[in-house]
């Protein structure tokens, strides 16, 4: 997928604005080329676990749905790991078409933004493929 | 019958659909006859063990079904039911 450099920068600056806790949101685009960044709210509210407002949700799916944009990817940060999928994130990955987008505030200087497709009925060790993640 | 509004992510599973329609007299039966006519959406929102996932959001006419009776709430022609798998994730 690819992203402005403004998009990657909306990310990063989502995720350092909910730090310490998970943030999270949906990209929205054509073709696997980012439109929109639209960041919603993790109703948990934790540094370990993100739960998207499912009303939220709803609403911002129906908008990209209206706009005959694609849900691109959902993206969260991780604030003290890797931009890795953990166990959960596979576990709870229900929408097999969008990418995961994970950005890692471990290093906050130097934040890190990867792209997987999580698939959680996959066999043990096919379940994370990563995807080329380009800022263009 | 009861009208279930289908979300992108499982409109595939049920042939491309935007509502299906579903038998059954409480949203247990009702997604119970939705996932015996399309198998592929019990795979995407079942446990192994035939539960629904416990992130997956059902609403009823708009409502959160786990603020009503959860799977036994009553429902029959006229109603909509909706399922939305969450967003979910943690790094633990």
């Amino acid at each position: 997928m690819r992203l402005t450099q403004a998009q990657a920068d909306a990310l990063v600056a989502h995720a350092r604005a909910e730090f310490p806790n998970e943030c999270c949101g949906l990209i929205a685009g054509r073709d696997g080329t980012a439109t929109r960044v639209l960041p919603a709210t993790n109703a948990e509210g934790t540094p370990f676990m993100y739960v998207m407002d499912p009303r939220e949700q709803m609403q911002l799916m129906d908008d990209i749905e209206t706009a005959d944009e694609d849900l691109v990817a959902i993206y969260h940060s991780h604030t003290r790991s890797a931009a890795y999928p953990s166990r959960t994130d596979v576990e709870l990955a229900f929408f097999p078409e969008p990418l995961y987008v994970i950005v890692s505030l471990q290093q906050p200087d130097q934040p890190v933004i990867r792209a997987f497709r999580l698939t959680r009925s996959a066999p043990e060790g096919e379940q994370v493929a990563e995807e080329t993640l380009e800022v263009v | 019958m009861t009208i279930v509004k289908i979300p992108p992510v499982l409109r595939q599973a049920v042939g491309g659909e935007r509502t299906v329609q579903a038998a059954g007299t409480t949203v247990g039966e009702v997604l119970g006859n939705l996932c015996d006519q399309h198998p592929a959406v019990g795979a995407q929102i079942l446990t192994p063990e035939g539960d629904l996932h416990k992130y997956v959001n059902v609403y009823v006419n708009d409502e959160d079904a786990r603020l009503l009776q959860w799977t036994d709430t009553p429902v029959g022609t006229g109603d909509t039911v909706l399922i939305l798998p969450a967003m979910a994730g943690g790094s633990r």
